[in-house]
């Protein structure tokens, strides 16, 4: 199931564990990345608070958790190289891993037809 | 009313929007911070090729003296200014700084010896407070901002080539020459300066004929258009001040490292000592020296360190030592690069200082400026 924030956050889940990335759309819009920071493994995220930072040249700015859980691993590939968020943002340009604490939370958010009409 | 309806633009605009830039507010007028080819690529793209930049929203003032002599243009701007342009040839342009009472600085500039009057290029975020406190303060001279014409800056390695297919002379001009030649059959004032660290030229053209003139060097395929984004990580790279970041009131040109722009004659012991606002602590901290200054600043990890960042002499956050003034990442030394503000104690080179970024302490070195290597062809 893939799922969409209005934070332009995509969400793959599979059993109880999303994993996350940022969308294409957000990838163009902030443009070419150069660094990246992940939260801990382990580190238990609440909705919309602070998951990642990421830096364009000109700005940094937050990656925001699209639900609660617990991050049961991160994509070190995207801190070694940025420009992978840019160059393939919805599959090898993942985030990190949500062990979401409810699952059932993830039904709140858009599909992909919902997530289109949003950045029309 | 919102923003968007009372931004300002520059005869070049429509061609901006027609490459595809992004658009954004920038000193009250709308400008493009990239395009397509993104901050990244048009950063190196200057470096290595050639880049055409639209500074039209930067003032062009004409002070000129009533008695038509530029000696008397050159010894009333010098009241303002802690440079000498009475000595400056004609055809030669430098750098300079108006300076408050306090010593601080009120904008940083481009002069030129045009001959029989001055030719002054102001910061745009400046130019209507610049333009009142020449009219105000240069007695016996006409102060006038050029509204008519574009300001194109192309810069590169390439740059020379570019520019040499509209004309052919431009290879004997020399860094800060100035000289005013048709381009396409429209006049235009040419100066080999700029504001990246590369080899390059602004070029000043009648805005009835800016698009043309731009259009004709983006025809050369080694010249592509040069956003903001570029802009400001090149001249980050090659150490230089960005008003309003780096140089305000708050700072004077000693602290500010800018010791280089003041020349013999306006210091002490020169034939016209002082004389400028400010000029008794200028002069004082060019005897005496300074609490703080103006160095260059390495990040030791990936993380970009932006402006306003405290520094802190230990990483625990104990000791406040300054601010980061410029920071962001440089794709030319492809790492962060920064500038700030410490005191004496700290400015050596190699010296390690802490930048506070999301609650962590980061490790910076302070670092010899420019970060790059300068293509100047003096």
């Amino acid at each position: 199931m893939l799922k969409f924030t209005a934070e332009h956050e995509w969400l793959k889940l599979e059993g109880d564990v999303a994993t996350v990335g940022i969308t294409s759309h957000a990838a163009e819009q902030l443009g070419d990345l150069v660094f990246v920071e992940l939260p801990e493994v382990g580190a238990e995220l609440t909705k919309d608070g602070n998951a990642a930072t990421v830096e364009s040249v000109k700005a940094a700015s937050d990656v925001y958790s699209p639900l609660d859980g617990e991050v049961t691993e991160v994509n070190q590939a995207i801190v070694d190289d940025p420009s992978l968020v840019n160059s393939d943002p919805q599959a090898a340009g993942w985030f990190f891993k949500l062990k979401l604490k409810n699952v059932a939370d993830i039904d709140s958010l858009m599909d992909e037809a919902a997530y289109k009409d949003l950045i029309g | 009313m919102d923003d968007q309806s009372v931004l300002k633009t520059t005869p070049l605009h429509a061609l901006h929007v027609s490459l595809g830039a992004k658009m954004v507010p920038f000193a009250g007028y709308d400008m493009p911070v990239q395009y397509p080819l993104g901050v990244m690529k048009e950063h190196l793209h200057t470096r290595n090729e050639a880049g055409l930049f639209d500074v039209s929203h930067m003032g062009q003032v004409i002070v000129k003296a009533k008695s038509g002599l530029y000696a008397d243009a050159a010894l009333a701007l010098e009241k303002l200014v802690p440079v000498d342009i009475l000595a400056l040839k004609e055809g030669r342009q430098r750098y300079g700084f108006f300076t408050d009472e306090n010593g601080g600085i009120l904008d940083d500039l481009m002069i030129t010896n045009r001959g029989d009057h001055l030719l002054v290029v102001v910061n745009a975020a400046c130019k209507d407070q610049d333009v009142a406190h020449m009219k105000a303060n240069l007695s016996g001279c006409d102060v006038t901002l050029l509204e008519d014409r574009a300001l194109i800056a192309l810069q590169g390695p390439r740059a020379e080539a570019v520019l040499a297919e509209l004309w052919a002379g431009v290879s004997a001009m020399k860094f800060m020459d100035v000289v005013e030649v048709p381009l396409h059959d429209v006049p235009c004032i040419i100066s080999r300066s700029g504001y990246s660290g590369e080899d390059g030229f602004e070029i000043s053209v009648p805005e009835a004929h800016a698009v043309e003139v731009a259009n004709a060097l983006l025809e050369h395929p080694d010249c592509e258009a040069i956003g903001l984004g570029a802009r400001d990580s090149l001249r980050l790279e090659a150490g230089l001040c960005l008003y309003g970041n780096d140089i305000d009131t708050t700072t004077s040109p000693i602290e500010a490292s800018l010791e280089w722009a003041l020349q013999k004659a306006r210091k002490a012991g020169g034939d016209r000592e002082g004389g400028f606002p400010g000029a008794d602590r200028i002069l004082g901290e060019l005897a005496s020296g300074t609490t703080r200054r103006r160095v260059g600043l390495k990040p030791e990890g990936k993380a970009p360190v932006r402006s306003h960042a405290k520094l802190y002499a230990d990483a625990e956050g104990k000791t406040e030592l300054g601010e980061v003034t410029s920071g962001t990442f440089g794709p030319t030394i492809e790492g962060p690069v920064a500038m700030g503000y410490l005191p004496v104690s700290h400015t050596a080179a190699g010296t390690t200082v802490y930048a506070e970024v999301r609650g962590k302490y980061l490790a910076m070195t302070v670092a010899t400026l420019p970060f790059i290597t300068p293509t100047y062809k003096r």
